[in-house]
């Protein structure tokens, strides 16, 4: 196959050749929303709602008891070593384990793991899509793939209306996952089915600022 | 105007699945004798077309993504190669390695050599229409590589030992009994009590395809995007099949278009927001992956591309059809088409069906192919296409120029002239003469007695009988517009000057005006 790029670009030079340059590209689409941070909970909330995830909106103090209620029939949790500690301390009855680039969970030990507690980079409220970006409260991409249970917490002050708004604040350099609901199939009769492959349930909290 | 080199039904560029192996008046005519399909399908697009609507309702700049997305391909196109060449510097820096394939035997090839440097006979595969139209899965069968498809409709399609009928819902032509049927006999461990409920059969695929997932060292995926500027690549998808097989093994293989480059970061604002919408009529699909390269021990340690031509720089040249390469693979363009609904993908012969395949297939292969220039003319060109695509492709101009390239086509390769060139010859000459008109137009009564008693002529013989065949002819008029027209010019100089200037002033008033 050497020279296969050669080939191909010289005949995609012969294709463009005598064009005009393409130079004005107009972007008048919205580059910023409007609603302010109550709206923005609530569009999030609405939309994740109707994607079948579970929703709670507590203020910063009522944290670890949310995580604590969503996790109660968790036997087994991870978490990204990032995480801040007093998050997970709520729960009781759960074996914690921690996982990072260092000390990866096997992914055997991570299909045995009831659930997964991240946080999350960035949310877009007009498409309920809630990004992570690998960073250490997030952790790798297989921790909140594998366990069935994904709880997902989402700082208010996170939240945009729309997507435009949402790209400059990632790292492209990062691996990401865009998540818009628990996993779901519409493959058979364009029935839509809640959970495939990935978390079968998606637990989103979003904390206000106290 | 792609050059024809007038040679017909050859293959031009290697192996794959872009080829319709018969016409497609043929393969319709059989397919719409399946009743099952046309009500699954009428079903299906229905459901899509509507969810679709009401999304891109929602959004008030949804014009203004459409262009952008547009500009933004039109620009791609332009730039191509400095693009190419910026991306490969991004994903190399960041350990990715890029091989090039000219056309799908070579794509095969390299995914073949990627996978046996792993020592492994079974690998993973998220869907991805590029793997499809190279044929990938059967040249890995035919070497003893089983490759598994792990998004549900791909699974079901794989084990029915089936074709896709659809790009976004594969196995759209089956219904759930049917399914249900297929896993029945095919999956190892499948309950034989298994029900027919999709939340069932959704589980059994769960559990089949758990332990694949747990076991993969390889993978194998298409890409929606690869953004130049920062070397990214990304698969959009619903079932998290896509992340397990993104994210567990130690190989990831991923077979791209060449025309999937976005210049920037920030042009995925425009196309997430188009593509989900237009596809499942989803306001975002449950999942999307990003990578840039490898990234520590998150995800796949050896990370491929391969960067496919198989055709896209023939299309390319055509400065007419080109724009078929803005193509997102939404599939919005097949559940709006009147054709589509009643034939079903599978009478499209290639990978693309629909209003898309019917000009990206004979784009990419060449006109001659096969029989896929048989493709540009399945189509009643109503529009509805044109309007539902996310990146403003003109489908229909494309299909009447493809129509056109068919006719040049057809001409260079053979000598004598076809009863239709001997017709539109004749029309020509009739046509670009009033004198000859006219005398021709003398034998309008001959048509009214071929008419006969009830004034339609319902036979007639060779080409035009493919007219009366589905239709009559009324009888023509007695005499022609223009011996018409000519005995009222006589007739009012006959009455004077003075009623004809009357009669020109002051219109009367019917109140009937606007009839």
């Amino acid at each position: 196959m050497v020279g296969a790029k050669e080939d191909i670009l010289s005949r995609v030079r012969v294709a463009l050749q005598g064009d005009a340059p393409v130079t004005d590209i107009p972007r008048d689409y919205r580059q910023s929303g409007t609603m302010n941070q109550e709206q923005l909970i609530d569009h999030l909330t609405d939309r994740l709602v109707d994607y079948k995830a579970e929703v709670k909106v507590v203020l910063a103090t009522d944290l670890q008891g949310a995580i604590a209620e969503f996790l109660a029939n968790a036997r087994s949790v991870v978490v990204p070593h990032g995480l801040d500690a007093q998050w997970i301390a709520g729960v009781a009855d759960a074996d914690v384990v921690t996982d990072s680039s260092e000390a990866p969970v096997p992914v055997d030990q991570l299909n045995a793991t009831d659930a997964v507690l991240t946080s999350s980079a960035v949310s877009v409220a007009e498409s309920g899509t809630i990004i992570l970006d690998g960073t250490p409260t997030q952790g790798r991409r297989a921790i909140s793939l594998v366990p069935d249970q994904h709880v997902c917490v989402v700082p208010a002050s996170t939240i945009v209306e729309i997507l435009p708004e949402a790209l400059p604040r990632l790292q492209p350099s990062h691996p990401q996952t865009w998540i818009s609901g628990p996993s779901a199939t519409s493959d058979i009769e364009l029935e839509r089915v809640e959970g495939v492959h990935g978390p079968r349930r998606l637990s989103v909290i979003i904390v206000e600022d106290a | 105007m792609s050059i024809n080199l007038g040679i017909p039904a050859v293959r031009t560029r290697g192996e794959g699945n872009l080829f319709a192996h018969e016409k497609f008046p043929t393969a319709a005519k059989r397919e719409l004798k399946n009743q099952q399909l046309r009500a699954n399908l009428r079903h299906a697009t229905h459901t899509i077309r509507d969810k679709r609507i009401n999304v891109v309702s929602e959004l008030p700049d949804w014009e203004d993504l459409r262009e952008s997305g547009s500009r933004i391909k039109e620009n791609v196109m332009a730039r191509l190669p400095e693009l190419l060449e910026q991306f490969e510097a991004a994903f190399t820096a960041r350990g990715g390695v890029i091989h090039w394939a000219n056309d799908a035997t070579e794509a095969n090839a390299i995914v073949t050599s990627l996978i046996r440097a792993t020592g492994e006979t079974e690998v993973v595969k998220v869907k991805s229409m590029a793997t499809q139209e190279i044929g990938l899965n059967e040249h890995l069968e035919s070497l003893g590589i089983n490759a598994i498809e792990t998004d549900l409709a791909e699974l079901i399609v794989q084990l029915g030992h089936d074709r896709p009928s659809h790009i976004l819902v594969p196995a759209i032509h089956k219904n759930r009994t049917q399914i249900r049927d297929i896993f029945r006999a095919e999956i190892p461990n499948a309950s034989p009590d298994l029900t027919d409920n999709p939340k069932e059969l959704a589980a059994t695929a769960r559990a089949y395809l758990r332990e694949k997932f747990l076991n993969a060292k390889v993978a194998i995926s298409g890409a929606n995007f690869g953004i130049a500027e920062t070397g990214t690549l990304g698969v959009v998808e619903s079932e998290g099949n896509g992340r397990m097989c993104l994210t567990l093994p130690e190989t990831l293989i991923t077979v791209m278009g060449i025309e999937k480059i976005l210049p920037r970061w920030e042009d995925l604002g425009v196309f997430m927001q188009l593509l989900p919408r237009s596809s499942t009529g989803e306001r975002m699909n449950p999942y999307s992956s990003l990578w840039t390269g490898k990234n520590g021990q998150d995800g796949p340690q050896n990370i491929h591309l391969v960067m496919l031509d198989n055709g896209r720089t023939r299309a390319l040249a055509d400065k007419n059809g080109r724009s078929a390469l803005h193509c997102i693979r939404c599939s919005a363009c097949m559940n709006v088409c009147p054709v589509y609904e009643r034939t079903g993908g599978h009478a499209y012969g290639s990978t693309y069906p629909g209003p898309i395949g019917a000009i990206l297939s004979p784009l990419l292969t060449g006109i001659t192919a096969e029989e896929n220039s048989s493709l540009p003319y399945a189509s009643s060109l109503c529009g509805a296409c044109f309007d539902a695509c996310p990146v403003k492709i003109n489908i229909p101009e494309i299909l009447i120029d493809l129509r056109a390239q068919d006719v040049e086509a057809q001409h260079s390769v053979r000598k004598a002239p076809t009863e239709m060139d001997v017709l539109m010859k004749g029309a020509s000459w009739a046509l670009s003469s009033g004198t000859r008109l006219k005398f021709l137009e003398k034998g309008l009564p001959a048509g009214r007695l071929l008419a006969g008693k009830d004034q339609r002529i319902s036979w007639l013989p060779g080409i035009a009988g493919g007219w009366t065949s589905s239709r009559d002819i009324p009888a023509p008029p007695q005499s022609s517009f223009r011996d018409q027209w000519a005995q009222r010019e006589k007739f009012q100089k006959s009455q004077g000057p003075q009623l004809f200037q009357q009669s020109q002033a002051s219109p009367k008033p019917t109140g009937k005006q606007g009839e």
